[in-house]
């Protein structure tokens, strides 16, 4: 592309924000726009924010439909604070994200979108685009609808088939505003309107124009240059967590040789795992979407009883509604794992909003003494790698694992550079040989204490399990009162023993210090952003971020003694400091907990962690 | 039809005998219970069927009819509440060369179960259940349950229930049921004959069991299994036969414009061809729900197998959407999985 204009303005990272009403392809644009940068050398996140209903009404607060996304030349860990641009094509979408935006930032609007019905609906009493309440920000007011009308009016389109083109203005005057090319886009039209020329026309039309009338105003006179980012060398994707889980599981029973099954039922905002791993039958997997909650996991239980690696997917609720199965899994020591896309509760709480808050649940939300492994990833691209890593501890040692992700996790995505399959860690099932004659159901491997997976069809190993107390080693029912304390006991020290298989805790920082920050699970981008900002200023304190949280690594105790103060934050009421308190007694505890459906912001956690450094 | 059971499962080489089947278990039921009964059936029928011992696989709820997989030496799992419907599903999808039984009782598939087995059921898995129908709790000792008769004094209905019951074979037919038949435990005979003719079937089979608890809901089901009046209160249907029934063969089904009637042959001049000739076959449920229904004093009890009719299995469609889809997805490998789509190189 050829600049007229070159005041260039050099950024290590930037936020952009498109958001409009539901039905305004903000979705579209972002994706786009994220692809390109991608392919422009930066590395990125990217966040989708889109209403609970599928067509709220019209031009109002509740259908406002966003997408944001982070790039930048450094490591993006997250989806950024506050935004750079503020792309709004309604009043509505103004007024709800003007607060995202920073001082100074730029907006772009489009103009011709704030009519009098659009502004009342918004709840504006007056045009914001007239009075002076933006003018703490460069405001680009652009006749987006009428430039997009003008620019298709050669493809005698009606205004309404015309109209659906105005995000790819906006999407136009980003390239031009980031200096990127529009060979990709291009591309992605000619897939996907194949055999509609005239789209594709009009597409191409608009994004040009979009692009040409950013150049020629002078509100956008400077544009930005954000360099590559320096990123390990290989080959790379952009992944959303939800599909980096799915295809984490097909990693798992690729390498393990175990066929896939989930059982699964439909639930905010966990459903795209579900869709994800229906479409790879070739791969063999085996995608049952049952009647409710309890059917996909006890068709789980069933799958794995005869050999597969079994999994179910689900939020909150539908965990609540698994747990009585979850006790029959640790009972019957099958291989199982639960991911749970944790979104706000409690109830049906908050749908679309991500959180922290069902720990508690995923810990001891059962009956009975019943200890269920507890993995967290913290990453949409490593929800890849801890969805293989819950698929190969289960299997290897014969117990359900509960995976936790969350919804900002599950959809927000992030460049993954992709492994090879035969260069991810072994994974070696447990199975019993047929007619071995030292097979008993409930036998223990000494260094796992996991029994062995004796798969129906098998000469020489028939065997009934079940939710009734077993025998030690026999497996048979068994109500006595010190074989029950004992199993009881191997129950808990199996899983406990996991710990010598996972790695050691690992800190950010110095291993001795004034302050250690804690946390675990999706909080790790704005966390580790916000500690590397302070220890960049000198400050003593590090950071430890869980991913396995039932066992806790072995080296847990080491890592809090190094440190006077440690400082757990989460997006719950405390629930992982408590747990450490119980676990991990003795150090000097704080907390900073945020339950509002939203992520931490990077600047809210220097403060706190600036707080806690000078506190006495 | 095809008199071979489903060729999917692995054939035994060997002859089995009942002792195949018997597990080292203490059988636990109450001296007198009907399971015993069932129990023995099942181990009768089992060798006949032919599969190799191994392929059979019982899947069971809670209650006294779900302590069944304890006492089969096949491999089992003893579920949860239930649940039974639901993890027999994922045994059958994920290994559709077993053979797979399901032991539950009325509260366990038709109260907290009854989602999972009505679904089973529209879904049409291969799976063989085995419903004891006692009309009571009985491993909670004696509330009534959703097939207890109305009226039914039992420990939480002090005064009688006042809830209308479920017909097992109205609720199998409403979801669609390819296979239901009625069986009384006090005759193996019939009841063996029956649970070949379900592992025949290609789809989901519901057996259901007119059981006695000895202990709860003694002679609930006395009326009409009594030795004394069954022949004259139940008719045994077999496929291509009219439908006869009584002590003395004299009585007879007919259809009257939309109803079913109970008539007498030889009188008002009634012969044997004025009578249904039942056909468990037919895809037209119409008749089979109408014999399904037919209660005592009325009508004789429907025993035998009701329906048994042929669609596809779910469990044959899954195997033939992944043939399918190996043969024609370009996705081999989740090696080919990861660099699919949009992907670039970073030096």
């Amino acid at each position: 592309m050829v600049k007229t204009k070159s005041n260039v303005i050099q950024k290590d990272a930037v936020v952009v924000k498109f958001v409009g009403d539901s039905g305004d392809g903000m979705q579209l644009s972002g994706t786009l726009f994220s692809d390109t940068a991608a392919l422009e050398g930066l590395d990125l996140a990217t966040f989708p924010d889109y209403p609970a209903e599928i067509r709220a009404p019209h031009n109002t607060i509740a259908g406002v439909s966003g997408f944001q996304v982070h790039v930048g030349a450094k490591k993006i860990e997250t989806t950024g604070d506050l935004c750079d641009v503020l792309v709004a094509m309604n009043p509505a979408s103004l007024k709800a994200n003007l607060k995202w935006a920073k001082p100074g930032a730029t907006i772009i609007v489009d103009e011709n979108a704030f009519d009098e019905a659009a502004l009342k609906k918004s709840g504006y009493t007056e045009n914001p685009l007239e009075n002076d309440s933006l003018s703490g920000y460069n405001l680009v007011k652009a006749p987006v609808t009428l430039l997009t009308r003008e620019a298709v009016k050669h493809l005698s389109l009606d205004n309404k088939s015309a109209d659906r083109s105005k995000n790819m203005f906006a999407l136009g005057m980003m390239y031009h505003l980031f200096g990127w090319g529009f060979d990709h886009t291009y591309e992605f039209f000619g897939k996907k309107f194949k055999n509609k020329p005239d789209v594709i026309a009009a597409n191409k039309a608009v994004l040009e124009a979009g692009f040409n009338y950013a150049e020629t105003i002078e509100a956008l006179s400077s544009v930005f240059q954000v360099s590559k980012a320096k990123m390990e060398p290989g080959r790379y994707r952009n992944i959303t967590g939800n599909v980096a889980t799915a295809w984490g599981f097909l990693a798992a029973s690729e390498r393990s040789g175990r066929p896939l099954f989930l059982g699964s039922y439909p639930i905010t905002p966990a459903t795209e795992i579900l869709i994800e791993l229906a479409k790879y039958k070739s791969l063999g997997a085996k995608v049952f979407q049952a009647e409710d909650e309890i059917a996909g996991i006890c068709s789980a239980i069933g799958a794995s009883y005869t050999g597969s690696l079994a999994l179910t997917s689900t939020s909150g609720p539908g965990l609540s509604l698994k747990s009585e199965a979850i006790g029959l899994a640790v009972m019957t020591e099958l291989p199982l794992v639960i991911v749970n896309v944790q979104r706000g509760g409690p109830s049906t709480g908050l749908p679309t909003k991500s959180e922290q808050s069902d720990l508690y649940q995923a810990l001891f939300g059962r009956n009975g003494e019943c200890p269920v492994v507890v993995i967290a990833a913290s990453s949409s691209a490593n929800c890849f790698y801890y969805a293989y890593m819950a698929s190969k501890i289960a299997m290897e040692h014969m117990t359900p694992v509960i995976l936790l992700t969350d919804g900002y996790l599950g959809n927000g995505s992030q460049l993954f550079r992709i492994p090879k399959v035969a260069e991810l860690p072994e994974i070696k099932p447990p199975i019993a040989k047929p007619n071995d004659p030292d097979f008993k159901p409930y036998r223990r491997n000494p260094e796992t204490l996991a029994r062995q997976w004796a798969l129906p069809g098998t000469e020489g190993l028939r065997h009934r399990v079940g939710g009734l107390e077993k025998e030690d080693i026999y497996g048979n029912v068994s109500t006595d009162p010190l074989n029950h304390q004992k199993m009881v006991d191997l129950r808990e020290a199996k899983v406990q023993k996991i710990a010598e298989f996972i790695p050691e805790q690992e800190i950010t920082g110095a291993k001795e210090g004034d302050v250690l920050v804690v946390s675990w699970g999706g909080t790790f981008g704005p966390v580790s952003e916000a500690v590397e900002a302070l220890q960049k200023e000198g400050k003593s304190i590090s950071h430890a971020h869980f991913n396995y949280i039932m066992p806790l690594p072995r080296n847990t105790a080491s890592v809090l003694n190094g440190f006077k103060k440690v400082i757990v934050c989460e997006l719950n009421s405390g629930q992982f400091v408590n747990y450490l308190k119980m676990t991990h007694p003795g150090h000097n505890y704080r907390k900073y907990n945020k339950v509002q459906g939203l992520p931490f912001t990077v600047t809210e956690l220097v403060n706190v962690f600036n707080a806690t450094l000078e506190e006495k | 039809m095809n008199n071979q059971p489903n060729l999917t499962i692995e054939r035994s080489s060997v002859e089995l005998t009942k002792e195949d089947f018997v597990s080292d278990q203490m059988v636990k039921w109450c001296p007198g219970c009907g399971a015993h009964a069932i129990l023995s059936s099942v181990a009768n029928v089992f060798p006949k069927i032919g599969y190799r011992k191994e392929n059979f696989m019982f899947v069971s709820g809670i209650g006294c009819s779900s302590r069944f997989p304890y006492y089969v030496n096949t491999y089992g799992i003893h579920g949860i509440h239930g649940r039974a419907a639901a993890i027999a599903s994922g045994v059958k999808i994920s290994n559709p060369h077993l053979s797979v039984w399901v032991a539950t009782g009325d509260g366990d598939s038709m109260a907290i179960g009854g989602n999972h087995f009505i679904h089973i059921i529209r879904r049409n898995i291969d799976v063989n259940i085995m419903l004891f129908n006692n009309q009571i709790y009985g491993l909670t000792k004696g509330q009534y349950s959703p097939t207890t008769p109305m009226g039914s004094v039992t420990k939480t209905s002090p005064q009688g229930t006042i809830e209308h019951p479920f017909n097992p074979g109205e609720l199998v037919l409403g979801a669609q049921g390819t296979f239901f038949a009625r069986v009384i435990d006090a005759v193996p005979r019939l009841m063996t004959e029956v649970m070949f003719e379900a592992a025949k079937h290609d789809g989901t089979s519901v057996v259901e069991i007119l059981q006695n608890c000895v202990i709860f809901a003694d002679k609930t089901h006395d009326s009409v299994t009594n030795k004394e009046h069954r022949d004259d209160r139940t008719i045994v249907l077999r496929n291509g036969e009219p439908m006869i029934f009584g002590k003395d063969k004299n009585k007879g089904i007919r259809l009257n414009g939309t109803k079913l009637e109970v008539v007498t042959l030889g009188e008002n001049g009634i012969t044997k061809d004025d009578l249904l000739v039942h056909d468990a076959y037919q895809h037209d449920p119409g008749i089979h729900l109408m014999l399904a229904k037919m209660s005592y004093p009325h009508f004789p009890v429907a025993l035998g197998v009701i329906r048994s009719a042929m669609y596809p299995t779910y469990d044959d469609m899954v195997e033939e959407q992944i043939t399918y889809a190996k043969a024609k997805q370009k996705i081999k490998t989740v090696d080919d999985l990861l660099n699919s789509g949009e992907t670039w190189e970073i030096q």
